[in-house]
């Protein structure tokens, strides 16, 4: 067939339309896999970090969450965390949701929250952290 | 599912579908996969209190009290004691599976055992996490 390259199996207008495999699935699987062992250390340094600033003032609370090494482990987590959580909800939509105009809103939609939720997180700690 | 209706193939024979979920007696690997999703989606959420908390703190003494006025109230202590033990089951159940991605613990009584020790360590670091947090705030408030 013209314009088909050799061990294609799909046609030309298969791949035109984008049917088939995206052939990226392993970049996500394995950044879901660093993400998920780089938020084990940080996810106890969060529960350490939360446990220490419970019942404090908010003086003290912003003087704890601005020092550079609180405010820097808290950038990781949070970071690590949005991308990880959109990989994982996005992994969930292709998983359950069928109808394509919902699908993609979904996968939109996704990608707003994780990266408003990072974005605003990571904001609020550099400012207090900057504030100090 | 994608596709639950049988095209007939040429020969007018509908063409065979892979059996799923639905069929199969619920084992607890099984189930514990479930829950690792579902605490990962409820974790989703969970990081709207992470931000709100942070979002507060940075804006200032009277955004941060009604956080706290929040967390004091009973609602809020169920939604933070189910987020500590989502994320601690969650990453629990992360380690687990990156031990199967290394091959190991895949043997029947391995992979059982490790479960289990996901949803007894899940529930027991919850209850000590818990213990130091009032103990850290001198007493149940």
């Amino acid at each position: 067939m013209i314009g088909q390259r050799p061990n294609e199996m799909r046609t030309a207008a298969r791949r035109v339309r984008g049917l088939g495999a995206a052939r990226s699935g392993t970049k996500d699987f394995w950044h879901q896999r660093v993400t998920s062992v780089a938020g084990i250390p940080l996810t106890i340094a969060l529960i350490v970090i939360v446990i220490a600033l419970l019942g404090r003032s908010h003086a003290a609370v912003v003087q704890i969450l601005g020092s550079p090494l609180v405010a820097i482990i808290m950038l990781l987590f949070i970071l690590n965390t949005a991308y990880h959580m959109w990989i994982g909800m996005q992994e969930i939509i292709l998983d359950y949701l069928h109808d394509d105009k919902f699908k993609f809103l979904s996968l939109l939609a996704n990608t707003f929250f994780c990266i408003a939720v990072g974005l605003a997180s990571a904001f609020a700690i550099l400012k207090i952290s900057f504030g100090v | 599912m994608a596709e639950l209706k049988a095209e007939p193939t040429a020969g007018g024979r509908p063409r065979p579908i892979s059996p799923h979920l639905q069929i199969y007696r619920p084992m607890l690997t099984m189930v514990m996969s479930i829950v690792h999703r579902i605490t990962g989606a409820a974790l989703y959420f969970g990081t709207l209190l992470l931000a709100w908390w942070l979002i507060s703190a940075a804006s200032g003494p009277n955004a941060y009290a009604n956080v706290e006025w929040f967390m004091d109230t009973l609602v809020g202590r169920v939604v933070l004691f189910g987020y500590t033990w989502s994320l601690l089951h969650h990453t629990l159940g992360g380690i687990r599976h990156l031990i199967w991605d290394t091959l190991h613990g895949l043997e029947p009584a391995d992979r059982e055992m490790l479960t289990v020790a996901t949803l007894v360590g899940s529930i027991a670091l919850t209850v000590v996490v818990w213990v130091i947090g009032y103990l850290a705030m001198g007493g149940p408030r």
